[in-house]
Order: structure tokens, then C-alpha cells, then sequence
């Protein structure tokens, strides 16, 4: 047996920042890490704010020589702002149907799977899995036929629904440890109280599991407001696009003009960067488990 | 009698837990029977026949679509693309987000600013990543003015439009977007690993780069190979952000399967021909998923499954 003393300070001796040349050149490496990623995006928020010609003329100066708020202007409240705001709309709803489908029906489902035995209970498991397995571009094709044929083309819900199926393997396969790690024992609780199965499952279960259900919706939320591919083949034109889509479009149509692209662009992303400071927490533990510290 | 009667109550309560697990599952399985097994099963079965999406399948062409892909150059071309990123993000993209893991698994000022802004990239959309570094690598943009600013004004070239850079150029912007994922992922895995083990050795007199390669590295083998395994299957079906910038060009240059599929089925309508490219790309994903059951998961399941995220 060591003593725990001894541990205790070789870790606090050998942790501590200090700056000894190892340590500054982690510093370096870095910062220059950062700043490859501020570049582009503090590009892409600052060129909102120049005209063409600057952008033109300059390309490798910082700030604005004039600040120029025409761009953005235009984006939300000007000709372009119908386009914009009727994209965000649908790119709203496509994320809501997903996530509200998706979370719904693999609770229940992660419900069964974690608490009753039952024949071909890991098979089915197992299927699920499978889901995280395969590259899901796959199914695109047969897709399009079938939610054609479904009469769901060009129809939010028709992007809706397939994102909540490809979203349904991750959620299930997070919720079912979750659901299966509350005792037993409450279970007994509620039912001498007279609770039934679903009762236990939307009474008891549900809030408890309030951590886990935040965690997969985040994480829904976060890849089918990103998504690109689906809504791409599903959907027609830019009153039905979703956010990615249009802003692929409109850096089309203004090829010519890159200070509106870069205001479109920045707008459409401010969404995505509010979400992950509200919520890098639920995204960093989905994804990892939740083992990050610090 | 009583014993008859308990045995009936046995039964229907039987019965009736089957029907509750039966309504349970029942909709998260139709959604996905509908919506992910169906369409793959589709895929297959329009690989045999040529089809262009609309009117009744009928033209069974046996396997020749896929005789057809083997002998197209694009498809030769999309297919070493796809294991060009697989490589180079095995050997460069994996080993840079271990590093930086390693850097932030120390404890000190800022760190968490770090980890948050390496993160970041993973949560903007590829469309809008690609619009932004489509812009800055335009000839004579942000990029070839700041090479110039520091002198390496000869290292300029056509990013995207050169044939022979693209693929590079493309796999840097893949790395900037992704790198912060696999960072976390591995993160997460350093931090599993008890501190006292690294102190113990380090006490018994081993140096950090021997209690890295002998300790650390195999004690994060599980996250390691859940991390290579996502950027695989990421790899294969890499679509979005060529699609954004280049739309596989030029001149195929950086056409994927995935580009190519969408481009036989909504361009050149054969949609026949693009459901065997599907299934082709399938059975990559098969082969390495195999190859990851087989090897790896039975060891890795506790505790790494819900690692699977991207």
C-alpha cells in the first residue's frame, strides 16, 4: 500500500503549470490552434461588415475601413430577410418533428429494452446498433423514391421523419443504460402505490431521466439543424429549404457578391454558435459518455 | 381449481406484459423499418435492374451496373478519394487531435477556453463551413494574400480548381471541422484513465514518453479505435462539404461515392446505377464494421458504446 500522501504530492509537483520550455511550447502550438479556427469564422463575421471592394482590394486586412452594416441589414430586414426568416421557419420545424419523434419513440422502446426480458431482446438491440454502423448516405436513394411515392416530397415532414429515424440507433443505444441504471426498487414502489407500467414509465421514469433526455435531444437538434444531404434530395425550392440549403444557394445566386454571402452565411450560423454555448455540455457528454472534466 | 386459476392469471398477465412490450417498441420500429432498413433493402434490390426513378421496374439488368462502376474511371476516381481521406485522416487527423487530447488533459490556465473553442467547429453546419473556405481560397483571397504577407507568396496555388491540390485542400478543411470531435472523444478517454497508474510508473522510475507508448496508448485503446472507427464510416460517405465546395470537381477530380450516386441519380437520372454505388458503399461500411465487431467491440462495449456520435 502506498501512502496516499505520497501520490497526492507528486501529483500536485508534476501538474502545476509551470513555464518551463515543454510548457511554453504547448502554449505556442495552441495558440496557433485557435487561431486557424478564429480565422474563418472572425472572416467570415468581419467581412460581413466590408464592401465588395474592400474585400476585393484587401483580402488579408482585419477590420472593416469602413463598417459597412448594409450586408447584414439586408439579411434581416431587407429584400433578402423573407428568404432568410422563411428558412430559419422551416429549419424550426424540421428540428422540433425530429427531435419530439425521435426522443419519443426510442424512450419507449429504451424503456422495454433496458427493464423487461423478453425473447430477441438483444437481436432487436442489436438492430439498433447496427443503425450507428453503416454509413446512412446509403439509404438516399430509395429514400427519395419512397417518400415520393409516400407524397411527402417537398414536404417538411417528409425531411422530419427520416432524420428521426437515422437519430433513432444513437438515442436508444444512450437511453437504454440510463433508463436500465434507475432501481428496481422504485419500480416495486409504484406499482404497490398502484402505478402501472407506463404510468412508472411517464410519472416516474421520464423526469427522472431528465439528464439523459436533454443530452439526445441536444444532440438531435444539433445534427438535423446541421443536415444537408437529406434535405437536399427531399426538398424543392427555396421556400421549402432548410438553413444549410439555403445559404448553399444564395452563395450561388450572389456568387459575385461575397460581403452579402458572408452576412448570410454569419447569420445562419449565429443559431448553431448560441446553441453551443447554452449547450456544450449536453453535446460534449452525449458524445463522450459524459467522462470530460475541467 | 386454485392451481388452475393461478396458472389463467399467469397467462394473462403473460399476455398482457407482451402486448406493453409489443406497444412499446412498435413505433420507434416502424419508424426505422420504414426509414432506414426498407430504403437499404431498396438500394439493393434497384442495383439490378436500369431505372430511371420514375414508371415500373422492369429492365432487370442482372449485376451490370456493377460491372458498369468497375469499369468507369469516376468511380475508380471517387473510390481512392474516399481512401485518400481515410488515410490521411488515420495518419495525420487522428494523431493531431490525440496530441492536442494529451495538451489539454494537463491542468492548467485557460484550458477549458481551449477545449471549448477546438470543439466549436463541430457544431457549425458543413454548408456553411464550406461556403466560408471556399471563400477564403478563391484565388487572390484571404489565404493568398496572407501567404504573400509572410513571404511564401510562392507556395500559392489554385486550391480548389487544381486537380491534383483539391483533394488536399478539401481533407485540411475536413480536419478543421472534425479534428475538435476526435479531441473530445479522446479526451474523455485520457480522463478515464486513473492518474495513479501514470504515477505509479513515473515513480518507479519510467520517463513520460515510456508511460505514454507502454500505459496511456494502450489504456486508451478503446476510445482510439471507437475514434478511427467514426472517422472511417465519416470518410466513406463523405459528401456535404465537397458537394458545397466543389461538387466533386473539377472535372471529378474530387468526386466521392456519395457525390457520385447523388449525381447518377438526380443528374444523369439512372437511379439504378446510383443504388449500386449505394450498395457498393455499403458493403465498405460492411467490411469495416465487421472487421470492428470482430476485433474490437466485444472488448470495447462497456462503457465506450455511447461514444458513437458522429
Amino acid at each position: 500500500m502506498r501512502a496516499p500522501s505520497q501520490v497526492a504530492v507528486a501529483r500536485r509537483g508534476r501538474s502545476v503549470p509551470r513555464l518551463h520550455l515543454g510548457g511554453v511550447a504547448a502554449y505556442v502550438v495552441m495558440v496557433l490552434v485557435a487561431g486557424a479556427i478564429l480565422i474563418p469564422i472572425g472572416y467570415a463575421i468581419l467581412g460581413g461588415f466590408k464592401t465588395n471592394g474592400q474585400l476585393a482590394a484587401d483580402p488579408g486586412s482585419i477590420l472593416p475601413s469602413t463598417w459597412v452594416t448594409e450586408n447584414y441589414v439586408d439579411v434581416l430586414v431587407g429584400k433578402n430577410a423573407a428568404t432568410f426568416w422563411l428558412q430559419a421557419f422551416n429549419s424550426v420545424v424540421v428540428a422540433l418533428v425530429c427531435v419530439f419523434m425521435a426522443v419519443g419513440c426510442a424512450s419507449l422502446a429504451a424503456f422495454v429494452l433496458a427493464r423487461y426480458a423478453f425473447r430477441g431482446r438483444e437481436a432487436m438491440y442489436t438492430l439498433f446498433v447496427f443503425g450507428l454502423l453503416f454509413p446512412s448516405a446509403v439509404a438516399i436513394l430509395p429514400l427519395y423514391i419512397l417518400v415520393r411515392d409516400l407524397g411527402l416530397y417537398g414536404n417538411l415532414l417528409g425531411v422530419a421523419l427520416p432524420e428521426a429515424a437515422f437519430q433513432l440507433p444513437l438515442t436508444v443505444v444512450i437511453l437504454r443504460p440510463f433508463f436500465r441504471s434507475i432501481p428496481v426498487e422504485l419500480e416495486d414502489a409504484a406499482r404497490v402505490d398502484g402505478c402501472g407500467p407506463f404510468g412508472f414509465f411517464w410519472r416516474i421514469l421520464l423526469p427522472l431521466a431528465r439528464p439523459a433526455l436533454a443530452t439526445v435531444s441536444v444532440l438531435a437538434i444539433v445534427s438535423t439543424w446541421n443536415a444537408f444531404f437529406l434535405p437536399l434530395v427531399l426538398l424543392n425550392g427555396a421556400d421549402q429549404w432548410t438553413l444549410p440549403l439555403g445559404v448553399m444557394n444564395f452563395s450561388t445566386e450572389y456568387s459575385s457578391d461575397q460581403a452579402r454571402v458572408l452576412a448570410y452565411t454569419v447569420v445562419a450560423m449565429i443559431p448553431a454558435l448560441i446553441f453551443y454555448a447554452l449547450a456544450e455540455r449536453h453535446i460534449v457528454s452525449g458524445l463522450t459518455g459524459g467522462s470530460v472534466k475541467g | 381449481m386454485m392451481a388452475a386459476g393461478q396458472a389463467d392469471r399467469t397467462r394473462s398477465r403473460r399476455l398482457r406484459a407482451r402486448a406493453l412490450i409489443l406497444a412499446f417498441l412498435v413505433p420507434a420500429l416502424a419508424l426505422y423499418a420504414v426509414f432506414v432498413l426498407f430504403p437499404i433493402v431498396q438500394a439493393a434490390r434497384f442495383s439490378l435492374y436500369k431505372w430511371n426513378g420514375l414508371g415500373a421496374l422492369t429492365d432487370f439488368i442482372g449485376f451490370r451496373n456493377y460491372v458498369t462502376a468497375f469499369n468507369s474511371p469516376v468511380f475508380v476516381t471517387s473510390v481512392s478519394n474516399n481512401l485518400l481521406v481515410i488515410v490521411l485522416s488515420l495518419s495525420i487527423q487522428i494523431p493531431f487531435s490525440l496530441s492536442l487530447a494529451v495538451l489539454l488533459n494537463r491542468r492548467f490556465r485557460g484550458r477549458s477556453v481551449f477545449r471549448l473553442l477546438f470543439f466549436l467547429p463541430y457544431v457549425l453546419s458543413e454548408a456553411v463551413t464550406g461556403i466560408v473556405f471556399s471563400l477564403m481560397l478563391r484565388p487572390g483571397s484571404l489565404v493568398d494574400s496572407g501567404l504573400g504577407a509572410v513571404g511564401l507568396g510562392s507556395l500559392v496555388q489554385d486550391w480548389l480548381g487544381d486537380g491534383t491540390m483539391v483533394m488536399i485542400s478539401l481533407f485540411v478543411i475536413i480536419s478543421w471541422k472534425y479534428f475538435g470531435f476526435h479531441m473530445i472523444l479522446l479526451l474523455a478517454g485520457l480522463q478515464g484513465i486513473p492518474r495513479e497508474i501514470e504515477e505509479a510508473a513515473l515513480i518507479d522510475g519510467a520517463d513520460r514518453r515510456r508511460v505514454f507508448r507502454y500505459i496511456t496508448l494502450p489504456l486508451l485503446g478503446p476510445t482510439l479505435r471507437v475514434s478511427v472507427f467514426l472517422s472511417i464510416i465519416g470518410a466513406l460517405q463523405l459528401f456535404d462539404l465537397v458537394w458545397v465546395m466543389t461538387a466533386g470537381g473539377p472535372l471529378n477530380a474530387s468526386s466521392t461515392m456519395a457525390t457520385g450516386m447523388f449525381k447518377a441519380g438526380f443528374v444523369a437520372h439512372q437511379m439504378g446505377y446510383g443504388s449500386a454505388l449505394a450498395v457498393v458503399l455499403f458493403s465498405f461500411g460492411l467490411v469495416v464494421a465487421l472487421l470492428y465487431q470482430r476485433f474490437v467491440l466485444r472488448r470495447d462495449t462497456d462503457g465506450a458504446l455511447t461514444v458513437y456520435g458522429g
